[in-house]
């Protein structure tokens, strides 16, 4: 099964890199784009999907600082469908 | 007094900290695989980047073998002392309440800094007076100190905030100026400072010989 | 067309000339195959073979009374007394940093660290000259910041403290930027360690990172025609691993500590390749190498491929068959990948097996030794090479404050703390002079008490060797002979990364022939032997080459590091006084450069009576009784003055001899040492300076540098001059 997690630091902490980015943006002619945050990806392939919440909990991510959000994405050979 | 000094694959300022320690008593290495801490009355988790800084600082290293001994050491009251690397093992591990993030300025930092002692009643400052100025160097890109508001109020009400940066010091963006904390028992200390590059008048101040000492006049927490 | 047919029109696709063909050819008594064609391709490269560049290379003095090791292992070595030796040496990493700056730079490192620990050498210290175009251009902002950022990221991950380095930006890089990583190690002598493949029998060990496409490049010409088309394969850009690195550094030396290697090599350029035929041919063996049994990244890797990958972090090593658990236990316990490939035999030759199957068979001195060397046909430009700047200021029309302003946030010569403070300088506990406090990087040699210490700096210049090729260089030399003198260190060795144009094109062949005859003749006056270096050519594009660029690394030793003033001012009524055969003119000035003109010549340089300087500057130093030293270089003796009073925080009053400002003020050239103290040691400096010029210049004191020459006045205050030279860089960036 393959699965992917997505981290992102928790609203409310500050994240300088999505800020940066935030400001880079206008200056390279992108109008619009707001509330950037930047964050991790995981992409496992894993036996036993009821694993991965406490895969999420206990290391891949650090639920103080962080969310993430968990999708599986099947046994089938594309990468990019869904589950 | 024995020390001893965790080693993690990655760690680069545990040599720092064991010669530092070895002013002040024995000391000796600790390797990351093994569960024994030799012995050692007090354990100090140094700088560097174990794994790399791989996911998290200090993420992996958290779970070594002897991060448990490490643990249990500290549940029964034996000091422990994280040194920026070591401050976010600690962090990671949930013996110390808050977590360090990235740096504000998004980029590795090295410079000496100016800490103000706010609590001189810890095992590790004991050497200090409340208001003393510590001049000790600073080296990380992720130490910015963070903790819930509510989590922080409380540390400051209980006197767990023991090292602040002075006015103008603050060198990552870190809440409440934090540089070092305690734990609510008081034994086990993280500070994102390097102490043991602050005891040789040679290389810079020595300032942060004030915390080995400390900790070396201690009593020994009895078996 | 056949097969051999077929290859034998890519030798010119890999950058083989039709002769190179024929000689090999002629020394395989045949054609080669696709993975002979490969690794001959790489290793009668300029960048392997230095083919135009070693036999100038011959005419540099080598020897010396400290030198353990001297060209042609990983690194030099020169004994520093007590048992112990230091390794060192520079390397460039150009044409990756204008890639990618971050991981260029990033692996730049990564190399040399390799290059040093591969000797047996505990890497202690790191230092980095970079150079790019000017700030004004966009690309040359993201360049410097990206490779700091690099050089930051590698070298504190690994926990080697960086010690020093330049910044300096010359229109002439703005396409060929130069990174050039520098790394000084300590080692018992015991523990410095060869990299000749010994005793037949003996097996070939890969230790570390796996090995993935990293760096085929232009060798994919050979790849099968599936995989030639599908480009994610091969990435052009080295990603580095620090903390990889930082497991096979603690790995390799405590292998060596235990005894259980015969020998170690860096994989670098071309990869096994080069490493595993150079082990050979020092050893006077052959080598056997099984491509199946490595351990690689990417299935489906072609011999050729696993031959000359550059995938980062890998050491190849011999180790006894007696001894072969032993360092495979070793490596397990500190997470080191460590895979037996193959065996040392007695048939001189490099055979490479895939499947059971000889697949490449050549003999070693063909690809070590026999690579044709070149002359260069060297001729004096008849026109200016490089374009003039473009002026900033006017000093006939700017106040004498402002143009002391304009040189300190003129960006070489502004305070590169920006760049410095990203970078640990302290990791070791050896620091005991810190970036910006004094001419010279100084280390403890012992971290925990104990006697003596290093002193290391890293220097280069183009704008003024392109005035001058051979006086250009032989300041280089001097300049950092100078900033050892400073901090009272004796130079005992020398590394050296040459940063040239075309070699091919004769006024670029004249530059570098010139430079070369310059750094023989520095050296051999000094008596400081070449212990190593590098050398980078075809830095060039349309539009033009590079200034011509040596850059120098020197190391040396010291007593008492305790005793060692720093550079700054300190004291109210300390002396001030000039001292050496200071000469300045305009020529080759940054003055000159911002009023937009540019020499072709400087003053001819007397080694004798600079050496004497040196010596009375090192003695002083040592002596203790200065508050300080600073040796006088970019901006000149205004700028030095201004530098000292930064760096103190307090201001001086000077008066010249010399009716107006500049030259004296402003003008630049070897041979001249700000130095303050007790007026009574200054005099007693003064006395004992023999031929050497001591000339009183006034008093430390006040908030502001006040300089009197004739009627001529400036006055600015230190926080203004401060600001002017902290700020530059920052402003600029932001």
């Amino acid at each position: 099964m393959k699965a992917r997690v997505l981290i992102r630091p928790k609203e409310g902490i500050l994240d300088p890199q999505g800020q940066t980015v935030e400001r880079a943006l206008p200056a390279l002619g992108f109008h619009g784009a707001s509330h950037v945050r930047i964050g991790r990806l995981v992409e496992l392939e894993l036996d036993d999907p009821e694993q991965l919440p406490a895969m999420c909990e206990k290391l891949l991510a650090n639920p103080l600082i962080e969310d993430y959000e968990v999708e599986l994405l099947g046994t089938g050979d594309s990468a990019n469908g869904a589950p | 007094m024995k020390f001893g000094v965790v080693r993690f694959p990655g760690s680069c300022d545990e040599v720092d900290a064991l010669l530092a320690c070895r002013r002040f008593g024995d000391a000796e290495l600790l390797w990351h695989g093994d569960r024994d801490l030799r012995g050692a009355d007090a354990v100090v988790i140094p700088g560097g980047f174990s794994y790399g800084d791989y996911l998290r600082a200090g993420a992996i290293a958290r779970f070594s073998p002897v991060m448990e001994a490490v643990a249990a050491f500290a549940a029964d009251g034996g000091p422990v002392l994280g040194i920026c690397n070591g401050f976010q093992v600690l962090c990671e591990a949930g013996v110390l309440p808050g977590a360090l993030l990235p740096n504000t300025s998004l980029r590795f930092v090295c410079r000496q800094v100016d800490v103000v002692v706010e609590n001189a009643d810890t095992s590790f400052t004991r050497a200090c007076a409340r208001g003393d100025l510590l001049s000790i160097p600073g080296k990380h890109t992720t130490g910015r100190y963070y903790a819930p508001a509510d989590d922080l109020d409380r540390m400051e009400a209980n006197g767990q905030v023991v090292l602040r940066y002075a006015p103008g010091e603050n060198p990552n963006g870190a809440e409440h100026d934090i540089a070092g904390v305690v734990n609510e028992a008081g034994n086990v200390m993280g500070l994102m400072p390097h102490p043991e590059h602050a005891v040789d008048p040679l290389t810079g101040s020595t300032d942060g010989g004030k915390l080995f000492e400390s900790l070396a006049a201690r009593e020994p927490v009895l078996a | 067309m056949s097969e051999a047919a077929a290859l034998s029109q890519r030798h010119r696709q890999l950058g083989l000339t039709d002769h190179e063909y024929e000689l090999i050819v002629e020394k395989l008594e045949r054609e080669p195959n696709e993975v002979e064609l490969a690794v001959f391709s790489l290793m009668w490269s300029e960048h392997c073979a230095y083919k135009h560049s070693k036999l100038l290379l011959r005419t540099l003095p080598t020897e010396g009374p400290a030198v353990l090791m001297g060209p042609g292992e990983n690194a030099g070595a020169v004994d520093v007394g007590g048992g112990l030796a230091v390794a060192f040496k520079v390397e460039s990493h150009n044409h990756p940093s204008a890639v990618e700056p971050f991981q260029g730079a990033a692996t730049g490192v990564g190399g040399i660290l390799r290059d040093v620990f591969a000797v047996g050498a505990r890497p202690i210290a790191t230092l980095d000259s970079l150079r790019f175009g000017e700030l004004d251009s966009s690309r040359s902002r993201y360049l410097l910041d990206r490779a700091v950022a690099g050089i930051g990221h590698y070298g504190n991950s690994v926990g080697v403290a960086t010690v020093g380095g330049e910044i300096y930006f010359e229109r002439p890089y703005e396409h060929n930027c130069l990174v050039n990583a520098m790394c000084l190690g300590i080692a018992p002598r015991e523990r410095l360690t060869r990299s000749a493949a010994a005793g037949v029998g003996n097996h070939l060990v890969l230790l570390g990172a796996l090995t993935g496409r990293d760096g085929i490049g232009g060798a994919s010409v050979l790849a099968s025609a599936e995989l030639a088309e599908d480009e994610d394969k091969r990435p052009s850009v080295q990603i580095g691993d620090p903390f990889e690195e930082k497991k096979l550094l603690e790995c390799c030396l405590e292998l060596l500590d235990r005894g259980l290697l015969e020998s170690l090599q860096d994989l670098g350029a071309a990869g096994l390749t080069s490493s595993s035929s150079e082990m050979a041919s020092k050893g006077a063996v052959g080598v056997d190498i099984e491509v199946d049994r490595v351990p690689l990244r990417e299935p489906g890797m072609e011999p050729f491929e696993v031959m000359i990958s550059e995938s980062q972090e890998r050491m190849l090593c011999v180790v006894e068959p007696g001894r072969l658990d032993e360092v495979l236990a070793l490596c397990e316990r500190w997470e080191v990948r460590a895979t037996p490939i193959g065996t040392v035999t007695d048939t001189r030759r490099l055979r490479v097996f895939a499947g059971g199957e000889i697949v490449g068979d050549m003999p070693v001195t063909a690809l070590v030794d026999e690579c044709p060397l070149y002359e260069l046909e060297p001729e004096a430009p008849a026109e200016p090479i490089y374009p003039a700047p473009r002026p900033r200021v006017d000093p006939l029309h700017i106040p004498a404050d402002q143009q002391l302003l304009e040189l300190l946030r003129s960006p070489s010569i502004a305070s590169k703390r920006w760049a410095f403070e990203q970078y640990d300088s302290i990791v070791g506990s050896r620091s005991a002079r810190r970036a910006g406090a004094a001419d010279a990087a100084v280390l403890a040699l012992a971290p925990d008490g104990g006697e003596g210490a290093l002193a290391v700096v890293i220097d280069g210049n183009g704008r003024r060797v392109a005035c001058d090729p051979y006086t250009g260089t032989v300041e280089v030399v001097l300049e950092c002979a100078a900033n050892l003198a400073c901090v009272g260190a004796e130079p005992l060795g020398l590394t050296n990364c040459l940063n040239f144009g075309n070699p091919e094109k004769p006024h670029i062949a004249w530059q570098l022939t010139e430079s070369v005859r310059g750094l023989g003749d520095a050296c051999r006056a000094l008596g400081v032997p070449v212990v190593g270096g590098n050398v980078s050519l075809y830095n060039e594009g349309s539009e033009g080459p590079i200034f011509p660029t040596p850059v120098v690394g020197m190391v040396g030793v010291l007593p008492d590091p305790a005793r060692v003033p720093g550079m700054g001012f300190a004291r109210e009524g300390n002396a001030v006084a000039l001292v050496g055969p200071f000469r300045p003119v305009a020529w080759g000035s940054e003055i000159e450069k911002l009023t937009g003109g540019m020499s072709n010549q400087l003053p001819p340089v007397d080694l004798e009576v600079q050496r004497k300087a040196l010596e009375l500057v090192r003695e002083a130093a040592r002596s203790g009784r200065l508050t300080s030293i600073h040796d006088v270089s970019d901006g000149g003796l205004g700028v030095a003055l201004a530098e000292c009073c930064i760096a103190g925080g307090i201001g001086a009053e000077v008066e010249l001899e010399w009716p107006g400002l500049a030259p004296m003020l402003w003008g630049e050239g070897p041979g001249g040492y700000v130095v303050s103290g007790p007026p009574e040691a200054v005099d007693e400096l003064a006395g004992t300076a023999g031929e050497v010029p001591v000339r009183r210049l006034g008093a430390v004191g006040g908030d502001a540098l006040a300089i009197a020459a004739g009627a001529a006045r400036l006055r600015v205050q230190v926080t203004d001059l401060k600001t002017a030279h902290e700020q530059a860089i920052p402003d600029l960036l932001s």
